[in-house]
């Protein structure tokens, strides 16, 4: 279980996140949605602490950990909290510098220690997963962006995390290039893999999501089961965020 | 002519003695600990708590707003009457050694700044640590952009380290001084010295394109047209 309390993110002057309480049940998908600026990224990137927040508490699994105004929380909490998670980005970020195999390796070679051979294993059987076994010795570079983006969900999920992140993971994407990424977190999430993601992509939200959680200036407006929320959301702002985006799917 | 391939051809020899015993070495060791003072003095500015990160850039100001030649003279012919006495080999290394710290502490700066944030996002969201982060993800992509600005201070170092023949070390260049001395065929022994600078030069750019070759074999760069 994943649970968010409170989250209040500033950056300077600016709240981006204003008390926001969130509840992951395990195996459970999530997609947070609204308009650009409403805080779903910020959120997102407070879970794995990439962003610190400025007030609340972050709990997954058993690992809790509370936050001050004012005061860092200490690096190996950060890290024990971040070992938890897995996250995709919505401009891959492969390291250019490895191949596929090497990039879903890495984290299980150089953080956990892992003997080579038994990370190339079971960085191959992720790749297989994704549909990217044949192109384990390219280099990212040479891979569109539908592949890069697969391969970097196989290095998010090396590490056994709890959770895996989705920043955005299709907005880089042409239509084409992103059904083969939806298709691979849909498979994810029928096998039970507890997923948080930013979105835009109304088929990727609709079609994987459990929970929709519709943000706003920083603020949850509505969630609720997707299902319900996308056909019958109860509140107007809602209703009318999901009318344009069903607009911009039918273009 | 013949008196030109003759003479030329008498002190190859003793040239490139010079060149192999003091000219190589210095240039090699003051590049190598140049390189990791650079490194050091970058990461410092980049990351390091704020009065350091002034006293490294007090540093860089100090050794790029004076000549290398003066720097070479104050630590050679200044220091003794601070009652420090160093050899000239050592004096001209540890001149040398500063001069290359500061000049590559910018470039090394640079391309480090120069990799995009989200690949130290990228690191940490898989567990690294910071220095993790550092040595596997961040300088290796940093390299290759730095190939082409640190062959420009290497070779630049190459052909510095003939100010060391005036504080006394028998490097490449004085060796052609001393020739001369003896001799009196400046022209020919400058030329020929000349030509023996432009040598290793070569050698190093010739290096500097097989190694942007090897660490850039990832891709994504744009090649450069010869």
């Amino acid at each position: 279980m994943i649970r968010l309390s409170n989250i209040e993110k500033r950056f300077g002057d600016v709240t981006v996140l204003k008390g926001v309480t969130l509840t992951v049940a395990e195996g459970r998908v999530t997609a947070l949605i609204g308009p650009s600026g409403g805080g779903k990224s910020t959120l997102l990137r407070c879970i794995n602490l990439l962003e610190v927040p400025t007030s609340g508490s972050v709990r997954i699994g058993e690992e809790e950990l509370t936050f001050h105004p004012g005061s860092k929380p200490n690096w190996p909490d950060v890290r024990r909290l971040r070992s938890q998670t897995g996250m995709v980005f919505q401009n891959f970020q492969l390291f250019p510098h490895r191949t596929a195999v090497e990039n879903v390796m890495e984290g299980l070679v150089t953080v956990q220690k892992w003997p080579f051979g038994k990370a190339q294993e079971r960085a191959m059987t992720l790749l297989q997963k994704v549909g990217m076994a044949h192109k384990a010795d390219a280099w990212p570079a040479t891979l569109s962006g539908g592949q890069q983006q697969r391969v970097a969900i196989a290095r998010a999920l090396a590490p056994f995390p709890r959770v895996l992140l989705c920043d955005e993971p299709t907005s880089a994407l042409d239509p084409e290039l992103s059904d083969e990424v939806v298709d691979v977190l849909g498979k994810l999430a029928e096998e039970g893999t507890t997923m948080v993601m930013a979105t835009h992509d109304l088929r990727l939200a609709s079609k994987i999501a459990h929970e929709v959680v519709f943000l706003e200036s920083g603020q949850v407006v509505e969630n609720g089961a997707s299902r319900d929320l996308f056909s019958r959301p109860t509140r107007e702002r809602t209703k009318r965020f999901i009318a344009t985006l069903t607009q911009q799917g039918q273009h | 002519m013949l008196h030109w391939l003759t003479l030329m051809a008498g002190s190859l020899a003793s040239l490139l003695w010079a060149a192999l015993i003091f000219t190589v070495p210095l240039t090699l060791a003051s590049f190598a600990l140049g390189l990791t003072v650079g490194l050091a003095a970058a990461i410092i500015r980049l990351f390091g708590p704020a009065p350091l990160a002034a006293a490294v850039r007090f540093y860089v100001w100090i050794i790029r707003g004076t000549p290398l030649l003066v720097q070479l003279f104050l630590i050679f012919y200044g220091l003794p009457s601070a009652g420090i006495v160093l050899d000239a080999f050592p004096a001209a290394l540890i001149g040398f050694t500063l001069n290359v710290g500061a000049y590559t502490s910018e470039i090394i700066r640079a391309v480090i700044s120069s990799v995009p944030k989200g690949q130290w996002e990228a690191a940490y969201s898989i567990g690294m640590s910071w220095t993790q982060a550092m040595r596997r993800t961040i300088l290796p992509q940093a390299a290759r952009t730095a190939v082409p600005p640190l062959s420009n201070s290497f070779i630049s170092l190459v052909k510095d380290t003939s100010l060391a023949a005036a504080i006394t070390v028998p490097e490449l260049f004085q060796a052609a001084q001393r020739i001369v001395a003896t001799t009196y065929e400046p022209l020919i022994l400058y030329v020929e010295v000349a030509l023996i600078y432009l040598a290793l030069s070569s050698v190093l750019s010739a290096l500097q394109v097989r190694l942007e070759q090897r660490l850039g074999r990832y891709g994504g760069f744009l090649e450069s047209k010869s």
